[in-house]
């Protein structure tokens, strides 16, 4: 156990109010009355849903079937009737709608039929569909599907087990290690082998000394080469990037995977979650929520998914002045928009904020270099430049000095002495350059349909052509055939011009049109009143004496009313919608 | 919307200005201790005139004014021109120059965290070079009482021959330019035991106030370490070549404005370098133009030519020195 452990610079000593809740076991949270079960399981994938509304449904059954590449299946958290599949808002900063499954419990709880596996018995593709059937994602936050990461890895010798939990607040992964340190360990152990690792270091941050005993006992009982380091407590020392850094040594960069670099990281849930999709054959229907913050009885729960944050909350008494409610930890968390949204699988905290214990940060001054926010900086960047960069829009800038480096931990701001919302810059310039790079697919996307349809235009006219010049000839040659002696073509018939052939179809043309104006009858004419058949009589001769002929009487439009007012004479009228582009409107799928 | 951290470090940038503030207070107390109370008086009337001169401005700006005299930035710049001027210098000289700081040098570029040049310094430089008699007038240490002091501060008749002597870096150079040996020069009476007679012990007041600084993380170790590195570098390698013609590197480390600029004005964050390599660059720049206006230049102390000349280079050299971020390092990637 004497490990060398390397460092991150960086970094930030916190107040990390563990104590309050992780001293009580986990209980589970009581059935709410509604479930509401989001098909959507990360940025990138939705599950495809297989139920309908009124179908009962039992613990555990698939609800939702993984699609693409980074889906996963979504399971009924327990037994009832499905109520509707509807659209609700979500966990997310945005509070968008995502389509959801809602499910009354019927409160008996009654799982499927669960087939444990052993996944040594089967080949690794087959145990990496079963973690994907049994909707197992990363419950560190992000909700990355674990077979993914599991699947790009060969020449892995590393698993990280995260377990450093650096969030202030947050306890629900020490209670998880104190009570389930074998679950962790044997899904450690599975993962280890899914992906052909000679080890497996579970990294703790040493402010956890319980969770740290714990896992030592289990894993001086297994057999696996896993190692429980206890590392110094510094947040962000859980960021995967960090934590890989602290026990390996390896710094991975920002847009590389850590396969590539022989290691690969898994939270402690997600290890406990894999192992009992194993050994258990139960999928990923539920996982412990710290409820924490101003709240009278903290403490944390074993929550399934799609529980409402709302009713979930009754469990933990909120006080009084309680006047945001945070998802996630107060450095990295968002506040959330609406507590009807439920519990999804990347939830591990729901903190209770009130004025005192999470002031609203003060009125920034200008920054003044002093290059705190650099020393505080976990990815080694400099915080203050890129808010100059941010700030003046500097955008090509800002990634050149590796915005997109940035783990948005929050280290910066919360050092920041002129109270700047650094990362609020960061966050801003990256969905700018994002929006302004689907701009540019969504133009270039444009522009190649719109040549697109420019050669497809040119083609037609090619094919119309050589079609009209086809039908000219046969024309030429009937015409040719019926004014046979009488009329012969006027000379040199046997080179046809093109210009022959259009006249001929011209006059051709003009022939049929001749036909059917003489067939064509005035339409609203028929069965007309005396009365009415006398007004028109009287107009006629109103205009005949007005020297209107009847042909360009349809020409005279009353004119076009004199535009009020030089200023809006001035502005042309915009097109309807406001779209400057109606060509590349038109051509969209 | 994402807000977080929802959590703040209690820091401002008012308690980083005390803390200057603070820091500077051991500095002062051995000045009035060995040179006289008049400082104090110099003191107010520049803290007035930096208030008075920050509302003013920003008022014509447009802004708020209590966030801006809150902050105390403006007084560490009135203290830090105070400091760097001679005790007795005319109440009018410290109002311009403190008015020149804070209205021309801070606010005309931005205002706070704007301005490329230390305003201090700025202020220092156009005072020397307008009045340069006013601003070479030091009195000895101990030499003038409080009374006379503040008779020369407010305006008084200036028989200068009786009430100033020349500081040590001025003794030096005038003695040097007579011809005489340095060992000759420093045993006449502006000298003590390191520096300037009685200015040691200021000195050691602002390596004391510097050493807070650096402990409670307010500068880095990069800029003093350099920058006095640098100083006494060049000064070593001159003393050494011919110590009859160049003073030592003690003697320059603890004369003139070593120590305070060290600590307080070479590490101005605002205008200086940012990156740990930029700060080396940027102080041992001024460490070396220092002793090169010192030993060869027009002035006695360099230091404020330096510091200008140097906060010029800053965009440039924090340019070239952005450190490499995690994960980027050369050949640490497969």
């Amino acid at each position: 156990m004497t490990k060398r452990l390397h460092r991150f610079k960086g970094g930030v000593d916190l107040d990390y109010h563990k104590a309050e809740s992780a001293g009580v076991p986990i209980r589970s949270a009581p059935l709410p009355p509604r479930l509401i079960v989001p098909l959507r399981q990360n940025a990138r994938s939705v599950a495809h849903g297989i139920v309908t509304a009124g179908e009962h449904v039992l613990k555990g059954q698939r609800i939702g079937e993984a699609e693409g590449v980074l889906g996963t299946a979504v399971h009924a958290p327990t037994s009832g009737t499905v109520i509707e599949v509807t659209e609700h808002p979500m966990a997310h900063p945005s509070g968008l709608d995502t389509h959801c499954v809602v499910i009354e419990p019927d409160g008996d709880e009654r799982w499927v039929a669960l087939e444990p596996l052993d996944h040594r018995s089967i080949d690794r593709q087959s145990a990496l569909n079963r973690l994907r059937e049994a909707g197992v994602v990363g419950l560190g936050g992000a909700a990355f599907p674990s077979h993914v990461k599991l699947g790009s890895g060969t020449g892995v010798d590393t698993v990280v087990i995260n377990g450093a939990e650096c969030e202030p607040w947050i306890t629900c992964d020490d209670r998880l290690m104190r009570e389930r340190a074998d679950q962790i360990l044997a899904g450690a152990a599975i993962l280890s082998d899914l992906i052909g690792a000679k080890r497996v270091l579970v990294g703790i941050e040493d402010n956890k000394p319980e969770a740290i005993a714990a896992m030592r006992a289990a894993a001086a009982a297994q057999a696996a080469p896993i190692e429980i380091v206890a590392i110094p407590t510094v947040y962000p020392a859980g960021g995967e990037k960090q934590l890989i850094r602290v026990l390996t040594g390896i710094e991975i960069p920002h847009g590389r995977l850590g396969t590539d670099f022989g290691v690969q990281c898994f939270n402690v849930g997600t290890a406990a979650a894999v192992h009992r999709a194993f050994a258990l054959g139960e999928p990923l229907v539920s996982r412990i929520v710290t409820l924490a913050g101003n709240v009278e009885r903290p403490g944390n729960y074993e929550v399934l998914i799609g529980t409402p944050v709302a009713s979930l909350l009754e469990l933990a008494e909120p006080r009084a002045d309680t006047d945001r409610y945070i998802l996630g930890g107060p450095m990295m968390g968002f506040a959330l928009p609406d507590l009807s949204v439920p519990v999804i699988k990347g939830t591990n905290c729901v903190l209770s904020a009130s004025p005192t214990l999470f002031p609203r940060s003060k009125p920034p001054l200008p920054c003044i270099r002093c290059g705190e926010c650099a020393r505080a900086c976990p990815a080694e960047l400099q915080p203050f430049e890129l808010y100059w960069f941010a700030h003046s829009r500097n955008f090509g800038k800002a990634q050149e000095y590796h915005l997109f480096d940035c783990i948005e931990c929050g280290c910066c701001s919360y050092v920041c002495p002129s109270h700047i919302p650094l990362v609020d810059y960061y966050r801003y310039a990256k969905s700018e350059i994002w929006a302004r790079e689907r701009e540019t697919r969504a133009a270039d996307g444009a522009r190649e349909r719109f040549e697109f349809r420019n050669f497809r235009q040119e083609r037609e006219k090619a094919e119309k052509a050589a079609k009209l010049a086809a039908k000219a000839a046969e024309t030429k040659a009937k015409l040719a055939q019926t004014e046979t002696a009488p009329a012969p073509a006027p000379t040199e018939a046997a080179p046809q011009s093109e210009d022959d052939a259009k006249r001929a179809l011209i006059a051709a043309a003009l022939e049929r049109a001749k036909q059917q104006k003489a067939a064509a009858k005035p339409k609203n004419t028929e069965d007309l009143s005396a009365a009415t058949l006398a007004e028109i009589a009287e107009i006629e001769a109103r205009r005949k004496a007005l020297g209107l002929s009847e042909g360009d009487a349809g020409d005279v439009r009353p004119a076009l009313p004199t535009l009020p007012g030089p200023t809006t004479a001035a502005t042309p009228p915009a097109p309807p919608g406001g779209d400057p582009e109606p060509l590349a409107r038109e051509d969209r799928p | 919307m994402i807000q977080s951290p929802y959590i703040r470090k209690p820091a401002s940038v008012q308690r980083v200005m005390f803390t200057v503030l603070l820091a500077l207070t051991p500095g002062i107390a051995a000045y009035v201790w060995q040179v006289g109370a008049g400082i104090l008086v110099n003191l107010a009337i520049a803290s007035a005139t930096a208030v008075a001169a920050e509302a003013l401005v920003r008022r014509l700006r447009g802004r708020p004014i209590a966030p801006a005299i809150g902050d105390l930035s403006a007084l560490v710049t009135a203290w830090l021109v105070v400091l760097c001027f001679p005790p007795i210098v005319p109440w009018w000289v410290t109002v311009v120059a403190v008015t020149l700081a804070i209205a021309a040098v801070k606010h005309l570029y931005g205002g706070l965290g704007q301005n490329p040049f230390n305003p201090a310094m700025v202020a220092y430089c156009a005072m020397i070079v307008a009045f340069p008699s006013l601003m070479s007038q030091w009195p000895p240490a101990g030499g003038l009482d409080f009374a006379t002091q503040l008779d020369l501060i407010l305006g008084g008749a200036r028989n200068l021959d009786a009430i100033t002597g020349a500081t040590a870096l001025d003794a030096l150079r005038t003695g040097l330019r007579g011809a005489e040996s340095v060992d000759a020069i420093l045993r006449q009476p502006p000298f003590g035991t390191l520096g300037g007679r009685g200015w040691e012990w200021i000195a050691a007041g602002y390596l004391a106030g510097g050493l807070l600084l650096l402990a409670l993380r307010v500068i880095t170790w990069h800029m003093p370490v350099a920058f006095l590195a640098t100083l006494a570098a060049t000064a070593g390698a001159f003393w050494l070549a011919n110590p009859a013609q160049f003073a030592s590197p003690l003697f320059h480390l603890a004369s003139g404005g070593a120590m305070l600029a060290a600590f307080f004005i070479v590490t101005d964050p605002v205008s200086g370098a940012t990156t740990p390599l930029g700060k080396i660059i940027f102080a041992a720049g001024i460490g070396l133009i220092a002793y090169l206006i010192r030993a060869f230049g027009a002035f006695p102390e360099g230091i404020a030519f330096a510091v200008l000349l140097m906060n010029l280079c800053v965009p440039l050299i924090d340019m070239k020195t952005q450190p490499r971020v995690f994960g980027h390092r050369r050949g640490k990637s497969p």
